[in-house]
């Protein structure tokens, strides 16, 4: 059977006044029934981009996909037009942004936002897409759910806002669901509780889940395998406990000891990495993460190392990891 | 009080007792800050954590005169700051000065980065030269290129704009800085760049810091104390590693249990008891103990009185009924 999510060398492309910049650069990932694939790496790496290129949600212009393909139960759905994709978003893909309040129609009630959703892909009459409503904001731990369905959004917290929008999101059990930073914007109290009920909706109904996120604690708390990014293109994947006990590319090494870890044993400095990330129209010539990486050699300024499989196997894009 | 004994040994720098910040709104009044009392000694980094809305912020501003309190008394070096005049006020300020979340919000967008750096030292009465002089110092020593003087905060990044921020804090040779979220809105490489710094400048120059952060990892990492704000109250206070190893307030255990921690092994294996409910409206604080609405331990008793900070061992301090 077909993963529910496969993408092959997807590459998105912004065609702005200062030139075309490669914002995703062959970009491959592939997500099992059930399992949680994090997309790592730090602001303007692609990893929001890449999620919009696979939902087909880019902006156009001046974001454009040039290549590869994106296979959803093995369906390559890149060609796709836009009538299709309206079939398949909210049913076969769903997706929860950062800002919940801003994906949420600010004049229309909590019931019928999700009543919507429910009518458009299912066949459901008016009354069962309401009872349904009502039982999806149960099952998302919507304290007094009932009340809730009339409510407008600005009535409601942004904890309560983000339940909303994922009870959006599976309305229809999709096979896969991506998550761009879903809990950035919420209180560490709240953030756990939200973690936990899309831990709890992803296992229940065995959905694919892509996690896209900036802070390595979420990793560690939720993703069974981790993508980590840089200046538009995978540098490492690894399962998370290979990640965080033998990081092999510098950079995610660096994010690592960059990370203070409450309980471990303390180091007196934070390992910082010099420097920042170079904009995608200056890219250097070689790797681009050379002019910041502690095992710069010669030969990673002239040349782009590819993504290999060094003895371990694991996937990384080093001369120096090669190496060992 | 019970607070003094923390920094009994050295001296106070920053006193708070039973601080009040109230504001009015159309839809009531809300106490942002009820009853703080800490102390803050020379030397020391206190960790002030807490969720939205609970107060962390406006403490801060209080400390600099941002906000009018309502109640209590703030010493700094030992002078109450209630009844400073506008000169006496600039006095204060050399030795409290504060950094903010958001340097670009910070930073006159038409100021150049030299003039910006400059100008407590200007408001101070420093001559032109001096000024010249020491804000070369001072971008030197924030890790900045001299030539950064003649530009305007737009050419910078992200990390860069906190450290003039950091220099223009640094200018005066405050005793002490209010750090405001300063590493929440950066990227996780240049964070740590920016907590070195902060740690290096008090290596160097013994400036204290009131660390304000939601971001319990980092406290953790700069903190020697921890303050634990809940709608406007402090419900525990103790030594950084008291706080992580035996966080004796119910809410203090949540709040570290819901803290995500960069290590899957961890991770885990640590207990997870979420806590369920979210912070009450504090236009509409509960009454007792502001806590008991989302408190796993609470009783009848939670619901009528308010508890006040007691010691709980370990030179720590938690207002609960029960631990």
């Amino acid at each position: 059977m077909a993963l529910p999510l496969e993408v092959r060398g997807l590459s998105t492309t912004l065609f702005t006044r200062r030139g075309e910049m490669k914002a995703v650069d062959g970009l491959s990932l592939s997500v099992g029934a059930g399992e949680t694939v994090a997309l790592v790496g730090e602001s303007g790496c692609g990893k929001s981009l890449s999620a919009l290129s696979v939902m087909r949600l880019l902006p156009d212009p001046p974001a454009r996909i040039v290549g590869g393909e994106v296979r959803l139960n093995g369906r390559d759905i890149v060609p796709l037009p836009e009538e299709g994709m309206l079939a398949i978003r909210g049913k076969e893909i769903g997706m929860i942004f950062q800002d919940p309040m801003s994906s949420l129609n600010p004049v229309a009630t909590v019931e019928k936002q999700i009543v919507e959703v429910l009518r458009a892909h299912t066949d459901l009459g008016r009354w069962q897409a309401r009872a349904r409503a009502h039982e999806l904001l149960e099952l998302v731990g919507m304290p007094d759910a009932a009340r809730r369905l009339d409510e407008y959004p600005h009535r409601l917290s942004g904890g309560m806002c983000q339940r909303v929008v994922i009870a959006m999101a599976i309305a229809c059990s999709p096979s896969v669901l991506i998550a761009d930073e879903p809990t950035t914007a919420l209180d560490v109290t709240v953030q756990a509780q939200v973690l936990a009920l899309l831990k709890k909706l992803q296992a229940d109904a065995g959905m694919a889940m892509v996690f896209i996120t900036h802070d390595l604690g979420v990793v560690a708390e939720t993703a069974d395998r981790v993508v980590v990014m840089y200046a538009g293109r995978k540098v490492e994947e690894a399962t998370v406990d290979e990640l965080f006990e033998t990081p092999l590319h510098p950079y995610t090494a660096g994010l690592i000891g960059a990370t203070p870890v409450p309980g471990a044993a303390r180091a007196e400095r934070l390992a910082d990495i010099p420097g920042m990330v170079p904009p995608l129209n200056g890219l250097p010539q070689g790797c681009a993460f050379a002019p910041r990486c502690p095992r710069v050699m010669e030969r990673c300024r002239q040349e782009r190392p590819e993504l290999t499989q060094p003895a371990t196997g694991r996937l990384v894009a080093c001369f120096a990891a090669e190496r060992g | 009080m019970n607070t003094m004994n923390d920094a009994s040994d050295t001296a106070v720098l920053l006193s708070l007792r039973d601080v009040h910040v109230h504001f009015n709104t159309p839809n009531g009044v809300v106490r942002a800050v009820s009853g703080v009392s800490l102390d803050l000694a020379v030397g020391e980094t206190l960790g002030l954590v807490g969720e939205s809305g609970c107060g962390k912020s406006t403490l801060g501003k209080a400390i600099m005169k941002l906000v009018p309190i309502a109640g209590g008394e703030i010493r700094i070096e030992g002078s109450d700051i209630a009844p400073l005049d506008r000169r006496q006020l600039i006095d204060m300020r050399r030795k409290v000065q504060m950094i903010f979340q958001d340097p670009y919000g910070s930073l006159n967008p038409r100021s150049t980065v030299g003039r910006s750096v400059a100008q407590p030292l200007t408001l101070a009465g420093w001559k032109p030269d001096a000024i010249a002089e020491r804000v070369e110092t001072l971008l030197r020593w924030v890790g900045l290129p001299t030539d950064a003087k003649q530009r305007y905060p737009h050419e910078f990044s992200g990390g860069q704009r906190q450290r003039i921020g950091i220099a223009r804090a640094l200018a005066l040779s405050p005793k002490l800085i209010i750090c405001d979220e300063p590493v929440s809105a950066l990227d996780v490489s240049v964070r740590a760049q920016v907590i070195n710094l902060l740690e290096d400048l008090k290596g160097q120059f013994g400036v204290s810091y009131l660390f304000i952060s939601h971001d319990l990892s980092v406290v953790e990492h700069i903190a020697d104390r921890v303050a634990v704000m809940y709608l406007g109250m402090l419900v525990e206070t103790g030594g950084r590693d008291q706080i992580w190893r035996s966080p004796q307030h119910p809410y203090t255990k949540a709040l570290l249990a819901a803290a995500p921690i960069a290590n899957p092994k961890i991770a885990r294996t640590r207990q997870r008891t979420v806590l369920q409910g979210e912070l009450p409206s504090p236009l509409d604080p509960p009454a007792g103990c502001p806590f008991h609405s989302r408190c796993p331990i609470a009783q009848a008793r939670c619901q009528a009185e308010k508890p006040v900070l007691r010691p709980v061992g370990g030179g720590a301090l938690a207002a609960c009924h029960f631990v």
